[in-house]
């Protein structure tokens, strides 16, 4: 049956993936994901899910055998943060090449040095060109159905993708909220029990996986795999549709959300919780009488250029807030980005929220004072001591 | 076409890749000087050398990477080499 739980983003998290019926999760505690690990060892201890929970002495171990387990054809699920998604590093490469529609939590938080557990988005950012899809989720509920609909669209036979779900450390990850939980039944049936036709392990039908990519077909299996992540933008359009029928919510396109655009001149660009700061500023600005809007970028990768050119159009001042910086370029990946796909348009950059730095609503009507009175292409790090 | 990922769906694709077009020196077997010691036979990391009916060793050049191993390791000179030009 569907129930409303109050529950922090990470054990959403760690529901969806009991509701997804996952059968191999294999994880390395860090902060802040932790709980979601420690939550699916205990349905796995209590026999609430019945699947192989591997403990394992690294986040490189851990993706590994996700991978492992992946390539023998079963659902598989785990999270990370940080140091730890940056140690999986070149076994996500390996992941998104052997076509593993793996799922994974990455709780954004800071890279050190310094060391730092807080939020900001500079950890998958890093990881933006391993061919994963990546889902920035806003808030806990999102959060749970990202995680379900990640499944969905990973195992797609057009897709073959594995997908991780970015959702902002401890702003969702130690915060609670209401949650929709949906009914289990209805959400295994929704998926069905992954059968790969592609990868998986028959001793009667022995296949090579992972072989080597010799110089005649490494560049065709690139191409494919980038075919494939563009090709992705349909099936998570049809999933966001599909899950609105079953489930009664939708996130936008599935791809980005615009929040009061129509007439607004001046448009704010971001992804993951501050959307929810910027839309109560938008709401207040609108009592006084004030009209901003904004774009919530949804999925990073693959990243919405037709999206952001058709409802940016009628924008002249656009604020992109960025929770990374790309170290010598003075912009953030999304700036850079919507800069790319927006010609002849005003686009300024804001260094936001780095290693939990708060992103209050004053600092929100800062950046939108700012844009309006700004010439193009400036980058401004916002709410900087002195 | 590539597959999807490059997966290989049929066991004993490796045998279709002919190495031997990797090679620049091509090792030359005497059959006279010959003393049947194996070692050229045990020492090819490829496994390209075998002997034939007549009790003769000799090099499988489809495989052979040209290495020259071989031709290290015999100890009365029965293998040289030749630089292979295309």
């Amino acid at each position: 049956m569907e129930k409303t739980d109050i529950v922090t983003g990470t054990i959403a998290a760690a529901m969806a993936a009991k509701l997804s019926n996952v059968e191999v999760i294999a994880a390395y505690p860090i902060t802040p994901q932790t709980h979601c690990v420690e939550t699916l060892a205990k349905y796995v201890a209590n026999g609430e899910l019945d699947a192989e929970f591997v403990k394992v002495e690294s986040e490189h171990s851990a993706m590994a055998t996700c991978i492992g387990a992946s390539a023998t054809g079963v659902r598989t699920f785990t999270a990370t943060a940080s140091q730890g998604l940056a140690l999986m590093h070149e076994m996500l490469y390996i992941a998104s090449g052997m076509r593993l529609p793996i799922v994974m939590l990455n709780t954004n938080r800071a890279l050190s040095a310094p060391i730092n557990i807080w939020c900001d988005q500079q950890d998958s950012i890093t990881e933006r060109d391993t061919g994963w899809i990546q889902i920035y989720a806003e808030d806990n509920q999102e959060t749970l159905d990202s995680v379900i609909q990640a499944f969905k669209i990973a195992e797609d036979e057009d897709v073959l993708l594995p997908v991780m779900v970015n959702i902002d450390g401890f702003i969702l990850t130690h915060t609670v909220e209401p949650v929709v939980i949906p009914d289990e039944e209805k959400v295994r049936e929704y998926l069905g029990v992954y059968e790969p036709k592609h990868a998986y392990l028959d001793p009667d039908k022995p296949i090579t996986q992972g072989p080597v990519g010799v110089p005649e077909c490494y560049m065709e299996t690139r191409k494919d795999l980038n075919d494939a992540i563009e090709g992705s933008k349909e099936v998570i359009k049809r999933v966001n549709e599909e899950y609105y029928k079953l489930f009664n919510r939708k996130y936008g396109n599935g791809l980005v959300e615009g929040y009061n655009l129509e007439n607004a001149d001046t448009v704010l660009v971001s992804m993951g919780s501050v959307c929810g700061t910027i839309k109560y500023v938008i709401n207040k600005l609108k009592e006084k009488g004030k009209n901003i809007g904004l774009l919530r970028i949804r999925t990073y990768r693959p990243f919405p250029k037709e999206d952001v050119v058709e409802m940016l159009k009628d924008a002249n001042n656009v604020a992109v807030l960025d929770k990374n910086i790309s170290l010598g370029f003075n912009m953030g990946a999304l700036g850079i980005d919507v800069s790319s796909v927006l010609k002849n348009k005003k686009v300024c950059n804001y260094i936001v929220g780095l290693g939990g730095r708060d992103i209050t609503p004053q600092n929100i009507e800062e950046i939108i004072n700012h844009v309006e009175g700004a010439k193009d292409g400036e980058t401004k790090w916002i709410n900087l001591r002195e | 076409m590539v597959t999807i990922a490059a997966i290989i769906y049929e066991p004993g694709s490796t045998t279709k890749n002919k190495t031997g077009s990797w090679r620049t020196f091509r090792p030359i077997m005497d059959n006279k000087k010959c003393i049947k010691c194996e070692n050229c036979y045990i020492f090819c990391p490829e496994g390209t050398i075998y002997e034939d009916e007549n009790g003769d060793f000799k090099i499988n050049y489809d495989y052979c990477k040209g290495c020259l191993i071989c031709v290290n390791e015999c100890p009365v000179n029965a293998l040289t080499s030749i630089r292979e030009e295309k």
